[in-house]
């Protein structure tokens, strides 16, 4: 294993066991839940977030990413929660504000180019420290997603039936859909903007070609991230490559071979 | 007629806990400047099944959603156990359209379960309460499905499973929402008997959506005609006589139950059943004696 001896390759590879199996846990309810465009908005309501930290300058650009990526999470659900208009038109409208906002601002005065990392994403420039944040929340979505999953897949069937066994329908699409948001924030500048909703699709949506139950549904869907991660990274490193967009086409590789063994899996 | 609540003597002796009596009044419900429906009186007695019919956009599929509580609307729900007493919050059980189920997901019927009833986080560790929905399933004939994915039953089968998970825990209220839409004769034959045995055995109130006329004839206690508001409510036979019922519904009654023979029979026989054990008002001085 020459190419572990660096360092970095070293943080990056530790980054991708952290980053993967939390793409793999999250993407299971983001398609279960239909919300593949909610999690692309996330990435579009980005842009503002680092933009109004860097214009407001008190707060880091990534502090200010996790606290907008949060609300504006909320503000979602709450208000497709509320309105009787239809959930893709209300993201649509969030994803569209969002990103128009955060170009507009980052492009006062010229400086855009400062932000074109976030785009693409760089998993080589990890840190340690940043390692160790990451593990707190790997650790964190873990322990959520032990006391409400059962929860969320209920909803995930079907709304009306989820409230008539009391459970708090808003509550919890807030609390995952925060947890989304605070995913995606903080792993943005390693995946890419512009890739990162991929992770939060493609590995749920190859696990449900080949399962059968939630139990394999999970493994499955955890294993294709994880797999992709590791063998995207390995051949970013071969051939050098953006790690982020390697990972994402060896994910929907599987998600194809996966369709085609389907009929097999499937009862 | 059914206004008054009233004191209950079937059931299990004196130790009768079960709700008894369930009142939805002046139901409204608005969304915007559009009323879906108005003034909603129902009177719901246990161990009675009311069937609730209409056209489509009747707003009755919303009218079990208000009664969930999961749609804002103004109006009481009040609801008393044996006693006449104010019992709190009743249990709703809830059989959702099946149409509208996520049938796609890699989801086992023993996950549904699991999922329903415990906190186990069942992604990760195996169930615990693999006996107990065996139980479950048994009742509605339905326990060699336990390992089956939800998108490998057929109709009737998972609206078995459905209306199983409805029953645990045992509500005092069973809301079913055109719960046999595309279910063959065979599954029709099977959920109305389920049905049957909950009202007689569990004294359960259960609330019906149907657009199944014949079968509301021959099962249903009480027949409501909704169109955004009550239209009119009584016996099937009240109601399926009612000049305004064969407006609405045209010919569909008229050859389906006014010349449908056993249609007619079922009537009449529900109907004793109803003076003997039911305990309103209009048949009180008739009871006294358990049925």
């Amino acid at each position: 294993m020459e190419w572990l001896e660096y360092d970095f390759m070293k943080n990056a590879f530790l980054a991708v066991l952290l980053i993967t199996p939390l793409f793999g846990l999250l993407s299971t309810m983001v398609v279960s839940n239909r919300m593949a465009f909610f999690s692309d908005s996330l990435g579009h309501g980005a842009f503002t977030g680092l933009a109004i930290g860097a214009v407001v300058g008190i707060i880091s650009p990534m502090e200010s990413l996790i606290l907008f990526s949060v609300v504006f999470a909320l503000l979602i659900t709450w208000i497709k929660n509320k309105s009787s208009a239809s959930t893709d038109t209300i993201i649509g409208v969030f994803s569209s504000t969002g990103i128009a906002l955060g170009l507009m601002m980052m492009s006062y005065g010229g400086g855009f180019n400062k932000f074109s990392n976030y785009l693409i994403g760089d998993v080589l420039s990890i840190t340690t420290q940043e390692l160790g944040s990451l593990l707190l929340v790997l650790v964190l979505v873990f322990v959520i997603w032990g006391l409400m999953f059962n929860k969320l897949l209920v909803l995930s069937i079907n709304q009306s039936f989820a409230r008539s066994r009391g459970i708090d329908v808003m509550l919890t699409e807030g609390i995952f859909a925060a947890m989304v948001a605070v995913v995606v924030a903080i792993s943005i500048q390693w995946v890419g903007l512009l890739i990162i909703n991929s992770l939060l699709v493609l590995p749920a949506a190859a696990a449900r070609n080949v399962s059968n139950s939630v139990k394999q549904y999970h493994a499955v869907s955890i294993g294709s991230a994880m797999i992709s991660g590791i063998s995207g990274l390995m051949l970013a490193y071969h051939f050098n490559m953006a790690a982020g967009a390697t990972i994402v086409v060896i994910s929907a590789l599987i998600f194809f071979i996966t369709l085609l063994l389907k009929p097999r899996f499937v009862r | 007629m059914l206004k008054r609540l009233f004191r209950h003597t079937k059931g299990e002796g004196n130790d009768c806990s079960k709700l008894c009596c369930t009142k939805i009044e002046n139901f409204t419900v608005k969304v915007g400047k559009l009323t879906i429906f108005e003034d909603v009186n129902l009177h719901v007695h246990c161990g009675q099944l009311t069937a609730v019919i209409g056209p489509n956009g009747a707003g009755k599929s919303t009218l079990l959603r208000a009664i969930l509580g999961e749609i804002s609307h103004t109006g009481t729900l009040k609801y008393a156990d044996a006693k006449g007493k104010h019992t709190g919050k009743p249990i709703i059980g809830y059989v959702p359209q099946y149409l509208k189920f996520d049938v796609s997901a890699p989801i086992t019927v023993l996950d549904l379960f699991s999922t329903c009833r415990s906190h186990r986080p069942i992604w990760l560790l195996p169930s615990n309460i693999r006996k107990e929905v065996e139980e479950s399933l048994k009742r509605v004939k339905a326990a060699d499905l336990i390992d089956r994915r939800l998108g490998a039953l057929s109709g009737g089968e998972l609206q078995r499973v459905l209306l199983a998970l409805a029953l645990n825990p045992m509500p005092d209220i069973l809301l079913l929402d055109e719960p046999v839409s595309g279910v063959d004769q065979n599954g029709l034959e099977i959920f109305y008997n389920i049905l049957e045995d909950l009202q007689n055995n569990e004294d359960m109130a259960i609330i019906l959506i149907s657009h199944d006329l014949n079968m509301v004839a021959r099962h249903a206690d009480q027949v409501v005609l909704m169109n955004k508001g009550v239209v009119c409510s009584g016996t099937p036979e009240e109601v399926f006589h009612d000049s305004r019922t064969r407006r609405i519904f045209g010919m569909l009654t008229e050859g389906g139950v006014n010349h449908g023979g056993t249609g007619f029979v079922w009537v009449e026989h529900k109907k004793k059943k109803h003076q003997q054990g039911c305990g309103c008002p209009d048949c009180a001085e008739a009871e006294g004696d358990e049925e």
